[in-house]
Formats: C-alpha cells, sequence, structure tokens
C-alpha cells in the first residue's frame, strides 16, 4: 500500500441561520491554494443536508464554520449523523467563535480539531496534511 | 530663476531615500499605498482655491452642523439584546441608568430571518445572538416602561423590517404613544444584506419594494422616523476596503432614492430620513476621510442628481460603530484600546451616533463590565479628549484633503462599473459586489499571514499565558421558556382573525399595494413574524443561496 497522492475533498459548509461567510471564503480560497479540492456548500445548511453532501462528494473533510453561538446544538447532532450514517472517516474541524469550553468538550465528542479568529491558513493547512492517513486501496 | 522650494524637496527626497524603510509596506488597513509626505489637497473636485467650504452648509465636508460637538454631543448607542425580551428590557434600563443617550436593539437569528423561535430551524439560536422576538407580546416587554416618545429607538434589522416596524407601531399606539412623536431608526437595508450581511429571505426586487414601502408609509405617518440606515458595517465586516464600504453604501441609498420616486414620492419627503451606518476601523486617517468623502457624494448625488431642493436631503447622517472585525480573541483587553482609537476616529471624522464594541465581542456577548468599559471609552473621548471642541479637526490636513479626494475618486469608479453591469440587481445577480468583497478579504488575510501587517497578539507580541475574562453566558432555558410562551399566546389568540389578516396581508402583496398597514393590524392579531413572512413569501418567492466563493 502507498500513500494517495491526490488531494484531499475538503467540503466546507456553514450550519444554522449564521450568515458570517467572510472566514469559511478566506479559507475556502486558502485550501485552494494549498491544493486541496474544495467545496462550499453554501449557507444556511441542516446538519443531514451537509454529512449527505459529504458522503457524495466522497469528502475527506468536513468543516464546518459557526459564528453563531449554536456550536453545541448543532455540532452533536452533526457528529451524531455522522456516525449513523457510517461516515466516521469523514474528518470534521471547526472554526468561529467557539468559547474555550466548549471547545474542549466538541473534541471530546470526536471534533478533530477546532480553529479560532486570527488562525493562520497555513495552520490548517498543516493539520490537514499531517492528518493525511489515506492509502492507495489496491 | 533658482528655485528655492524645489531644491528643499529635492534634499527631503534624497534624505528619505538614504533612510531605511520598515518591513511592513505603509499601506492603509484596506492595502491603499500611502505616500512618505503630502503637500497638497489632491486634485480640487470638490472646492476651488483650496476652499473647503463651512460645516453645516453644502457640501457638508467638515460636517452637517455648524457647530458639531460644541453645540451637542453624539449620541452614544450600544446596541443590545439577548435572551428574552424582558431580559434585553433590563439591560435597556440598565443602560440609560448608566448615562446612555439611545437605545439600540440586536434581534436573535431567527428573528432576522423571519423564522419563530418554534420553527425547527430556529434550534439552538433562539435569544442567543439578540433578543427574540415572535409576536407584538413581546415587542410590548421589550420596551415595558420605556418612554418611546423620549428616547429614540434603533432596531436593527433587514429582511423583515417591515413586519417589525408593524410591530413597533402597534406596540406605541397600545401603549397610547403619538407616532407623530417616535423617533429612531430602523436598519431596513435589504441590498447589504445580499452584497454581505446574508440575512436574506426575499429575492432582491421584491426586497427593494419593502424598503420602499416602509419608507412611504413612514415619511407621512411617523415623520421623525429614519426609514432606511443604509449600511456600510457589515460590508466591511466582510473584508471590504474601505472605498467598497463607501461606495457600495452610497449606492445603495441612491438606488433606495431612485425606487421611492418610480414611487411617486417627492425627494424632499423622504430623503431627509434616510440615515447611514459606516464601520469604524483600525486606519484612523483612511476613515476620517471615508466619512468626509460620504458626505461629499451624497450631498452632491441629491442636490444636483435627484434635484433635492432641501438642504436636510442634502446631509449625510451617520452612526459609527467600531470595526467588530478588528477585534482579537488573542489578550482581550487590548481590543480596549483598539475601540478607543477606532472611536476617535468616527468622532473626528463627525458621526452622530456612536457606539463602541466591547472588548469580549470576540468570545461571547459582551458581559455588563465590558459594555460599561465601552461606554466609558465615549464618555472620555467625549469629556476628556479636547476632541469635541472645534469642528472638523482634521480639516485642511494636506494628509486627509488628499485622502478624502482619493477616496471619493475610487467610489465614483465603482458607481461606473455597477452602472456597466447594468445597475444594482442586475450587479447583486452577477455576484459582482460579492466577488470584490470576498477577493479583498482575501488579500487582507494573506498580508497578515505574510506578515505585512501586524495585529497585536496574534502575529506579533504574543504571550504564553492567555488572561482569562469573564464572559456572559446565555440562559439556555431561553429557548424553552420562548417556546412555552409562544404556544400560550397561540392557544389564546383567535385563529379565524388570524387567518383572515394574513389573507388581506396575501391581498395587498398580489396588488402591489403597500403591506404595512394590513402588517400593523395582523400584528394586533397576533400574528407572529414567521407567519406573516410566510405570507409574503407566498406573493413574492423566496432567495436561494448561492455557493460561490
Amino acid at each position: 500500500m502507498t500513500e494517495r497522492s491526490d488531494p484531499q475533498r475538503v467540503l466546507l459548509a456553514k450550519i444554522g441561520l449564521d450568515g458570517h461567510d467572510r472566514g469559511v471564503k478566506v479559507v475556502a480560497r486558502g485550501l485552494r491554494d494549498a491544493g486541496f479540492h474544495v467545496i462550499y456548500s453554501g449557507l444556511w445548511q441542516a446538519p443531514e443536508a451537509v454529512i449527505q453532501a459529504a458522503v457524495d462528494e466522497d469528502a475527506d473533510w468536513l468543516g464546518i464554520s459557526l459564528l453563531s453561538g449554536a456550536h453545541m446544538t448543532l455540532i452533536p447532532e452533526l457528529l451524531r449523523i455522522r456516525d449513523e450514517q457510517g461516515a466516521h472517516h469523514v474528518g470534521v474541524i471547526v472554526g468561529g467563535i467557539i468559547p474555550e469550553e466548549d471547545a474542549a468538550k466538541l473534541l471530546e465528542m470526536g471534533v478533530a480539531k477546532v480553529f479560532g479568529p486570527g488562525t493562520p491558513i497555513q495552520e490548517i493547512v498543516d493539520f490537514l496534511s499531517a492528518q493525511d492517513d489515506r492509502v492507495e486501496q489496491s | 530663476m533658482h528655485d528655492v522650494t524645489s531644491d528643499l524637496r529635492e534634499a527631503w527626497e534624497q534624505e528619505l531615500t538614504a533612510s531605511p524603510a520598515r518591513p511592513q509596506p505603509p499601506t492603509t488597513v484596506s492595502g491603499m499605498p500611502i505616500d512618505a509626505l503630502y503637500q497638497d489637497f489632491g486634485g480640487d473636485e470638490f472646492d476651488s482655491g483650496g476652499d473647503l467650504g463651512y460645516p453645516g452648509q453644502y457640501p457638508f465636508l467638515r460636517g452637517i452642523h455648524a457647530s458639531m460637538y460644541r453645540g451637542r454631543l453624539w449620541t452614544m448607542r450600544q446596541f443590545a439584546g439577548f435572551g428574552t425580551a424582558q431580559q434585553t428590557n433590563q439591560r435597556f434600563k440598565f443602560l440609560l441608568e448608566k448615562g446612555q443617550t439611545g437605545l439600540s436593539t440586536a434581534f436573535d437569528l431567527p428573528t432576522l430571518m423571519g423564522l419563530d423561535s418554534d420553527d425547527p430551524r430556529s434550534r439552538g439560536e433562539v435569544g442567543r445572538l439578540g433578543v427574540t422576538t415572535d409576536t407584538l407580546d413581546d415587542m410590548q416587554q421589550l420596551f415595558a416602561d420605556i418612554d418611546l416618545e423620549a428616547v429614540s429607538v434603533s432596531m436593527t434589522i433587514n429582511a423583515p423590517a417591515i413586519v417589525v416596524m408593524a410591530f413597533y407601531l402597534a406596540a406605541a399606539r397600545e401603549r397610547g404613544f403619538d407616532w407623530k412623536k417616535l423617533r429612531g431608526t430602523i436598519q431596513n437595508d435589504a441590498l447589504k444584506e445580499f452584497h454581505a450581511q446574508n440575512e436574506i429571505v426575499f429575492p432582491a426586487e421584491p426586497s427593494v419594494k419593502l424598503v420602499v414601502d416602509l419608507i412611504e408609509f413612514c415619511s407621512e405617518q411617523v415623520p421623525q422616523w429614519n426609514t432606511v440606515s443604509v449600511s456600510g458595517y457589515h460590508i466591511r465586516e466582510a473584508g471590504s476596503t474601505a472605498a467598497q464600504e463607501l461606495a457600495f453604501t452610497l449606492a445603495d441609498g441612491l438606488h433606495y432614492v431612485e425606487k421611492s420616486l418610480e414611487r411617486g414620492l417627492d425627494v424632499d419627503a423622504f430623503a431627509p430620513r434616510l440615515s447611514f451606518f459606516f464601520n469604524s476601523h483600525n486606519d484612523v486617517f483612511e476613515e476620517v476621510a471615508k466619512y468626509r468623502a460620504a458626505r461629499l457624494i451624497w450631498a452632491d448625488a441629491l442636490r444636483n442628481q435627484y434635484g433635492a431642493q432641501n438642504p436636510a436631503s442634502w446631509k449625510l447622517r451617520f452612526h459609527a460603530q467600531t470595526a467588530g472585525c478588528s477585534l482579537q480573541d488573542k489578550q482581550p483587553e487590548v481590543n480596549l484600546i483598539r475601540v478607543a482609537y477606532q472611536a476617535l476616529a468616527a468622532v473626528l471624522g463627525g458621526c452622530q451616533s456612536l457606539h463602541t464594541n466591547s472588548m469580549d465581542e470576540t468570545l461571547a456577548l459582551p458581559s455588563e463590565h465590558a459594555v460599561t468599559l465601552a461606554l466609558r471609552t465615549q464618555q472620555v473621548l467625549a469629556y476628556e479628549s479636547g476632541a469635541t471642541n472645534t469642528v472638523d479637526p482634521l480639516g485642511g490636513s494636506y494628509f486627509i484633503e488628499t485622502l478624502t479626494r482619493k477616496l471619493a475618486e475610487e467610489v465614483r469608479q465603482y458607481f461606473e462599473r455597477i452602472d456597466h453591469k447594468g445597475g444594482m440587481i442586475a450587479a447583486i445577480e452577477a455576484g459582482f459586489f460579492r466577488r470584490e468583497i470576498a477577493d479583498a478579504a482575501f488579500a487582507y488575510q494573506r498580508a497578515v499571514d505574510a506578515q505585512e501587517k501586524l495585529i497585536v497578539g496574534v502575529n506579533a507580541f504574543q504571550e504564553e499565558e492567555e488572561p482569562k475574562i469573564d464572559i456572559l453566558q446565555v440562559d439556555e432555558a431561553v429557548e424553552s421558556d420562548q417556546l412555552a410562551a409562544l404556544q400560550k399566546i397561540k392557544e389564546n389568540r383567535s385563529d379565524n382573525d388570524v387567518r383572515r389578516r394574513l389573507d388581506e396581508l396575501r391581498c395587498v402583496a398580489e396588488a402591489g399595494g403597500n403591506v404595512l398597514p394590513p402588517l400593523i393590524d395582523a400584528a394586533e392579531a397576533r400574528v407572529t413574524v414567521g407567519e406573516a413572512m410566510d405570507a409574503l413569501a407566498d406573493v413574492y418567492g423566496r432567495f436561494r443561496p448561492g455557493e460561490a466563493w
């Protein structure tokens, strides 16, 4: 088995009613420039729809952007649906305004990483690259 | 003849060239390159021979009032709202007690999107970022014990603005207040939602139609009410440059003027009640120039392009808010300092009202301690700094005058590009504004990542240990309390009345009439925000978001 060289696929999504999309669009462009295959869901997505899209798009990562404070309602639900759909292989990262205590809880629930405001794009790139454990299926 | 001045300039240039340059290029926060020295006003588009005119006189470069803050200070207006109407009502009373001079209401996301608290899409968001408002009863509770003829009230709401305005007017009438004496502002700026803020329910054209309905109704019935707060704030927060903020906001304002004229309104009957809302970002000089340029362009357009006769129609009045996007979650107390400089820019630029952000806003909604310090920042500026002693203190500075003209010129170029795209609605549909803003946001992030722009605590001067500050926790019981209250209202109202009022609303909307009067009747029958918005969507259709980035 050899490591795969095709780009990792990242689905970026806004869930809930929050319309703050400056961050997610900047991350989308930054990851694309760093060689990732990036798909953006658009605004106001339901958790079920986002998981379905991640499966359909064969995404390696699901990046959720949330600045509304609804993360402790919506993210656990998203993780539950992911697991119910048997899509454990899709790693979930979260960005936005997430207080530290909540970030710790989200990591415990199975979020791979929480990125706060002011995170350099390179930090996200480095994290995703270091986690790349995909191998060629023979 | 030997020219002494040019010798001096040459000597200065040589010395300048020989001097070391810091690694960060001298550009504004918007990326505009800045010269080492300015020695003239940079063109004479708006004045002849360096005549800057007088404050209170056309074209208001130096301010809209003759005396500015020597006569009356700006209104200190802190935006507030969270939890239930009752909780926000308590925060309002707290702020008035601390010396605040006007109220400003933040609504929660479900209300901003025209959804009721019991809608499945509202789950987790009820009362979280603002106050939750489902029916007229919530509006009554929100302003309980507050004299609405004595305090001016601002409400930040857009897609459902006309519904919330109907609630406010119905609430005022139930309490016996005279509509003619109500003072305040409703944001009611649908267009910037399409550019940046993304709280959109209807497609662009009917959204603008509703804006004009509110303008039409209030200019007659609620004459002291500011019918639109044309907002650049959110455009800037989404990552635009100062020039884009200015250009897109003024273009939005002019679009409302055109549509109101098409409705048959007299320009001098509504233009004096259009107000503006700008961001106050980190770059003090660029911001001051932006406000001055805004006044010039608006006055020129209203007087010369739209033929307004009343000087009140020419004057661009604006609220400013310090830049939320400039606040950092690292070393959050440093935000106090950022906010103070940003507030200074707004005051040097001649704002009419000001909100100063609280230091903890990248972490959560502001605590009482943080919001008090934010208000104190304005009070120090007003009473201790000396910034209020003279009108337009920076006027006549070569740098400020040049920047003012440069920004005005960039705005005119953007106006041409918007025209070239086929006008406002066509440019929205082509994704023009969103693309321009996203490009600017990305360029800024790149500059920060490359350390061409340093941000204290983020990419420079970091601390190993971050100090903790206490933050506001929104009570988790808000959502269930609100759902129970809404359920009770629904049980106690007359279903027949509700159905009848909604049918009337649809009929008026179908016929192209002004929907504010039937919305006031609907509010009195305890129709919810969501029900009213659904009825309007039956007629106007719904906006679908795109996936472009």
